[in-house]
């Protein structure tokens, strides 16, 4: 056994005596243990994930512990990058949960506790699966622990069970999904485990099904549109340490899974398949960022935005998987290094702005983005931890979702023109996706931090915000610190992101290298975060230098009211809010996202001609989950109103029933017979 | 890295931080005698820069950080990005370390640190500034990427020097129908992202058609006086990139011989550009703000031709 063995136990000694912490201990410090434990379960997934990446391998068969199949688990630099990512986020996550339970928020009830490490320790080693039933219990137990952490909070709002029904109901499909999906593969393939199925040959239909079916369990769990419904609810109205472990590790393990069958299984596969992964990747970056740029929900607006940042990764692995096909192995290579990169960068990122988002919710009270305000006095290094997430989030330089959507970009603009119309067509579209993406996530951050953090508070409650406990406040920053190296440093990356796309696609190769600056493999395009930072630094202090040796004498700052066009000082209710800051995008979006608008006019009891109240709402609905979702609902209920009538409870009805069934059945009988 | 690439990019940022106030008086210039008004002479915008740097700057309550920092960050920016565009040189030493997505980065990122800045203030003209200015760039994003797809598929690199050079090789690339389109469709984007006529009056401060200057109306003094150069400098800097990019005759390259003339060549090049502008800007009249989607919508659609031509008719 090595290092990646002892590591891998580790997690799942740390997470029984979690459990074993979670029940034996009392209220006050299971937090502080569980919390310790699930820690200990990411730092291990870390060391096993870096052990992976950095060439070591791992398999172990443990045939005794699950009947009939036996357990079979290995760990190659593609599953490494999962685990080490999931990893990362589970200590970051676990380390801030601490101090946001203890502080009384958050549930530190005997369940959810106990859910906590056994959540962790199963996402984490269901990258490490080696066969099919392996990974499907680890799913399952995965999906069955993060719905129990989701509904934590259910005494506190309604909202919450609602939330937890649509994560079951598209959890349980989605796996039903994989199941089928694999149970048919192995079958055809005659044996479980992921060697036989590498080996196994199929026929084309087979394999298109396969995937299909693979597509849409996998992508339930990524969020892609039109299975992402449960995704803004669940991630907004679960704790937030939970939030930040399903947007920023949870929902990756669907990429894993596509990843893993479509390049390494399946070997490459047709174009079609990639074509349908690129244009549901590219729908849901679309779809999830529209939504988030018009939320006035902080949560919402983060949970959406996964489902964005979902969408470009799928849109990476698309193209990789197109390129592959038509005879790119370099671009193919490229497009998935971006993809897998863009998997760390959204993890980085997505942690920090939801514990953020959490600190906030913790100090306000509210998620209301129109109801916050002025937390940049009151809550000063939270701020700054949020800005540098939201960085990152814009996909803006100096921030390190950039360098990943540099390299998604490079691979599709260099697409060569011998590729085929359906490249020719399909490249330029996904750049122009990509760029409103990125131009709609500046709009939505420059309203999540402008509006929530600067300017003047907007309510009560925001007034009397404190900033977080130190524990929370370290946890963040380490999220940040990851965050920066990564904005700055993406080539110290480029050895292992290389090592987990040569394990995808079964052909080593170097595709990113360089030291301070990025070069790519056949092309020649390069950039350096690093420099460009450092001259931006150079350039501000020379600037300041500057305006202090010209006007050195005035740079007093004089305190002024607000002049507004001389209007006067404003009211803080004068402020733009980000329901009025979205306004101009809604209206441009207007087709695509059909806000409703409702007025309410109550006249007096007296005349019908005076106006007593007048009730104004808008609200944007999820489109999509009205035109689809809606209709299977009033479907079921439907359905379930048959029941009643069939059973009215009457005792004669029932005899009857039975007899007449029996009398069909003899019926039956004597005729087949 | 030699020392004269070093000298060259120097001179090339000195040359944008000087001429871009200049610029912008040519351009006002212009539109004065067209519109038969004596005007105030080229360099006005110097001397309003000269008085408004030795003028205490004001911090209005309620305002924080964002404010405070954000002419030192916007100039800051603008002047990585005229070190980094081959103005007059194509050997810069930074253009290895940003291509022209980093340059589209860095023009956004200026663009996000002024909205940000402007919702800082708490007052309604900063959100509506910001928030027209933040879904302008939004909408302007797609079209520069895709013509950036048009200019680089062919050349194998986004880097500008790169584009620049082969374009140098080969002039008759300059009249090919992607070029074309793809200069067309730049062309709109600048003026939106510099806020000229017809998306934004510069020179307007009616209060609910601003958008620009809605941001701005906080500042004073010092703090303007960055503003106001950083916007002339970003203007500078992008009728500069468009310039380069389809009409690069005169930068030179390594040596240090070729920069006067490059100078020479650079400074005509974009007060050609910029007095063009500003003659078109007379006989135009500003978009209602729902209007200007439907441009920019028009300008994605030249540079997607760019691109289609790219790869069907080369």
């Amino acid at each position: 056994m090595n290092v990646i063995g002892w590591a891998l136990a580790g997690a799942c000694v740390a997470a029984g005596s979690g459990v074993l912490a979670a029940v034996v201990l009392p209220r006050r410090a299971r937090p502080a243990a569980v919390g310790a434990a699930t820690a200990a379960i990411g730092l291990s997934g870390l060391v096993a994930g870096i052990a992976a990446l950095s060439g070591q391998v791992f398999q172990a068969r443990l045939p005794g512990l699950l009947p009939l199949a036996g357990v079979e688990i290995a760990l190659d630099p593609l599953g490494g990058w999962f685990v080490a990512v999931t990893g990362g986020v589970l200590v970051a996550a676990a380390l801030y949960g601490i101090g946001y339970a203890g502080g009384g928020h958050g549930q530190s009830g005997r369940p959810v506790q106990a859910a906590l490490p056994v959540f962790a320790v199963s996402m984490l080693l269901v990258p490490a699966a080696a066969s099919v039933s392996t990974l499907l219990v680890l799913w399952e137990l995965m999906a069955v622990s993060s719905l129990l952490l989701i509904l934590a909070e259910h005494r506190a709002r309604p909202a919450v069970a609602d939330a937890g029904r649509w994560y079951a109901a598209l959890t349980q499909v989605g796996f039903a999904a994989i199941l089928l999906g694999l149970v048919v593969y192995a079958a055809r393939a005659g044996g479980e485990s992921f060697a036989d199925l590498r080996a196994a040959h199929l026929s084309p239909a087979v394999r298109g099904a396969v995937f299909v079916l693979v597509l849409a369990g996998f992508g339930s769990k990524a969020g892609l549109v039109p299975l992402h419904v449960w995704l803004p609810r669940a991630h907004a109205e679960a704790p937030s340490p939970v939030s930040a472990m399903l947007s920023a590790a949870m929902v990756n393990l669907g990429v894993y899974g596509v990843i893993r069958v479509g390049f390494d299984l399946f070997g490459g596969g047709s174009r079609w398949w990639w074509l349908l992964v690129l244009t549901v990747g590219a729908v849901s970056a679309l779809y999830g960022i529209l939504q988030a740029a018009v939320a006035a929900d902080l949560k919402r607006l983060l949970a959406y935005s996964t489902v964005e940042n979902m969408g470009l990764v799928f849109l990476g692995v698309g193209a990789a998987g197109i390129f592959n096909a038509s005879g790119a192995p370099t671009l193919a290579a490229l497009a998935l290094a971006a993809a897998l990169l863009h998997v760390l960068n959204h993890a980085g990122f997505k942690a920090l702005l939801f514990t953020a988002a959490g600190s906030v919710v913790r100090a306000t009270g509210t998620r209301d983005l129109d109801a916050l305000g002025g937390l940049r006095s009151r809550m000063p290094v939270t701020t700054i931890l949020f800005a540098v997430g939201a960085l990152g989030a814009a996909a803006l330089p100096l921030g390190n979702g950039f360098v990943s959507e540099w390299l998604l970009l490079q691979s599709l603009v260099h697409t060569l023109p011998a590729g085929g119309v359906v490249i020719a067509v399909a490249m330029p579209l996904a750049v122009a996706v990509v760029a409103l993406t990125a131009g709609l996530a500046v709009a939505a951050f420059v309203k999540a931090l402008g509006v929530g953090f600067f300017a003047r508070p907007r309510s009560d409650a925001t007034e009397a915000a404190r900033e977080s406990p130190p524990a929370m406040l370290v946890a963040m920053g380490v999220l940040a610190a990851a965050c920066v190296g990564l904005a700055l440093a993406p080539a110290a990356l480029a050895p292992v992101l290389s090592r987990a796309v040569g394990a995808a696609t079964h052909t080593p190769a170097t595709v990113v290298d360089g030291g301070v600056s990025l070069r790519l493999a056949g092309i020649a395009s390069t950039m350096s975060p690093l420099v460009i930072a450092v001259a931006v630094v150079v350039a501000v202090g020379g600037c300041a230098l500057l305006v202090r040796l010209v006007a050195g004498r005035v740079t007093r700052r004089r305190a002024v009211a607000l002049w507004d066009c001389g209007v006067g000082p404003p009211t803080a209710r004068m402020q733009y809010t980000a329901t009025s800051f979205a306004e101009p995008l809604q209206r441009v979006f207007d087709d695509v996202l059909a806000p409703e608008t409702d007025v309410d006019i109550t006249p007096h009891a007296e005349s019908a001609y005076l106006v007593a109240r007048v009730a104004y709402q808008a609200r944007v609905p999820d489109r999509v989950e009205h035109a689809l979702y809606a209709p299977v609902i009033t479907a079921a209920r439907r359905l379930g109103r048959l029941g009643p009538v069939l059973a009215n409870g009457s005792v004669h009805r029932y005899l009857a029933y039975g007899f007449f069934g029996m009398c069909a059945l003899l019926l039956v009988l004597a005729v087949t017979r | 890295m030699n020392a004269s690439a070093l000298v060259a990019a120097a001179v090339q940022v000195g040359v944008v931080a000087v001429g871009a106030p200049l610029l912008v008086g040519l351009m006002r210039q212009v539109r004065s005698r067209l519109e038969g008004r004596a005007g105030a002479g080229v360099t006005q915008p110097w001397r309003d820069l000269r008085k408004l740097l030795r003028r205490q700057p004001a911090t209005p309550t309620g305002a924080g950080w964002a404010f405070r920092l954000a002419p030192l960050l916007l100039i800051g920016t603008s002047l990585v990005l005229a070190a980094v565009t081959p103005l007059l040189t194509t050997a810069s030493p930074l253009d290895p370390a940003a291509d022209l997505f980093a340059v589209v980065g860095l023009l956004a990122l200026g663009t996000v640190i002024l909205a940000l800045a402007a919702l800082d203030t708490g007052t309604a003209f900063g959100g509506m500034g910001a928030s027209r200015e933040i879904t302008i760039l939004a909408l302007v994003e797609p079209t520069i990427l895709v013509a950036v797809f048009a200019l680089s598929a062919r050349v194998g690199s986004t880097n500008l020097a790169a584009i620049v050079t082969a374009t140098l090789h080969d002039p008759l690339r300059v009249a090919s129908p992607a070029s074309l389109l793809a200069a067309a469709a730049l062309a709109i984007v600048v003026v939106a992202e510099t806020g000229r006529l017809p998306v934004d009056n510069p020179a307007t401060h009616l209060e609910l058609t601003m958008i620009h200057e809605a941001m701005v109306l906080e500042y004073a003094g010092t703090d303007l006086a960055l503003v106001e150069w950083a916007s002339a400098m970003r203007l500078t800097v992008l009728l500069g990139l468009l310039a380069s990019l389809f009409l690069p005759w005169g930068i030179a390259g390594a040596s240090l011989a070729g920069l006067p003339v490059a100078l020479a060549v650079f400074g005509a090049k974009v007060a050609v550009l910029a007095a063009g502008l500003g003659a078109a800007e007379v006989f135009i009249a500003k978009l209602r703000l729902f209007r200007v989607p439907e441009l920019l919508a028009g300008s994605f659609v030249l540079a997607l031709l760019a691109v289609a031509s790219s790869f069907f008719l080369a």
